[in-house]
């Protein structure tokens, strides 16, 4: 069983060089327009394509899931805590599964 | 070098709290998971609190249950957490006098989340705030994996359910706002979410895994709205 715990530290090495290598090699402000504007524009891509379509799945059912995509969406257009729009967003879902088991 | 209080610390803590809550969530699935395949709960926490990372930790499950060998599994990880790398490099930009210790402390916790709280974070990242972030967001990451790998059924399933939406109720907390005021961010989110569709569902394409599919959509979206619409001088503050 001990061959677990060398494939738990490979993948730990593994993953932490990945994090750690440009966030500690990396000092200097970057100049060039391109790349900052590039970074500037990555977290919104990056969010935006792991929610969708992957929320659809993220409960056990599409319709909960679909609420609770629209409730968080309303929400955050209308520029409410992230606490709020995580909050209301699950327990519209819970919501909708308790419709669901009647 | 200032690293922040203990007022960041507990601010970072706060921030954590919907992570936490949708990690215990995510983590929960991938206690039952690990203990499925003959990890002891102590196994399945330990690769929970030395990852942090969902999509690679879910895919080594397999590799593990079939006794896969070890260039396999650095390959595996290495492709579904290369987007870390893209994320460590946009963190490194606001990072501005931190030193290696620190940095090398940070690099620990960047994961999905706590990358978009810390990048969309107004003032100044001070390390306190990270370490508070990194903390409440890690303890429900491995809370969720030794509840799920120690009694799988504790919680009532359908709580299990409506908690998968907490990240992305976040997600969508951070990146929704700023489409109402900054017309490339609307194109690059909507851009970004019909992109992911193509790449989930098209034949062919949708063999990529997830973290291949994450990364491309990335760079193809942000490189065209850099071209497109190159942002101002300190735009980012």
């Amino acid at each position: 069983m001990s061959k677990v715990y060398l494939y738990i530290l490979l993948m730990a090495v593994v993953t932490y060089l990945i994090r750690a290598l440009p966030l500690t090699l990396i000092r200097k402000e970057i100049k060039s327009r391109f790349i900052k504007s590039f970074l500037y524009y990555v977290p919104y891509a990056t969010l935006a394509a792991m929610t969708f379509p992957a929320i659809l799945s993220a409960t056990d059912h599409l319709a909960s899931s679909v609420a609770g995509f629209a409730v968080a969406l309303i929400l955050a257009f209308n520029k409410k805590s992230l606490l709020t729009v995580a909050g209301v967003s699950c327990l519209t879902a819970f919501v909708v599964e308790l419709f669901l088991l009647l | 070098m200032n690293v922040g209080s203990f007022k960041d610390f507990r601010e970072g803590c706060k921030n954590a709290i919907p992570i936490c809550l949708g990690y215990i969530a995510v983590s929960f699935a991938f206690g039952i998971e690990a203990s499925k395949i003959g990890m002891t709960t102590f196994q399945a926490a330990m690769t929970s609190l030395l990852n942090v990372t969902s999509a690679g930790q879910f895919s080594a499950l397999e590799v593990i249950a079939r006794n896969g060998s070890f260039v396999e599994l650095a390959i595996l990880q290495f492709i579904i957490n290369l987007r870390y790398m893209l994320m460590s490099t946009a963190l490194s930009q606001k990072l501005d006098g931190v030193n290696t210790l620190n940095r090398l402390g940070i690099s620990y916790g960047v994961t999905d989340e706590i990358f978009a709280v810390s990048i969309f974070k107004k003032d100044k990242l001070y390390p306190m705030f990270s370490y508070g972030l990194i903390l409440t967001s890690v303890f429900g990451w491995v809370f969720g994996t030794i509840l799920g790998a120690v009694a799988g059924q504790v919680l009532p399933q359908i709580l299990v359910s409506s908690l998968g939406l907490a990240i992305y109720g976040m997600f969508i907390a951070i990146i929704i706002p700023d489409t109402r005021v900054k017309k490339p961010v609307a194109v690059v989110v909507v851009a970004a979410m019909v992109l992911s569709c193509v790449f989930t569902y098209a034949p062919v394409l949708k063999m990529i895994s997830g973290g291949f599919r994450i990364i491309i959509v990335t760079i193809v979206v942000a490189a065209l709205a850099a071209i497109a619409a190159p942002v101002e001088e300190e735009a980012h503050e």
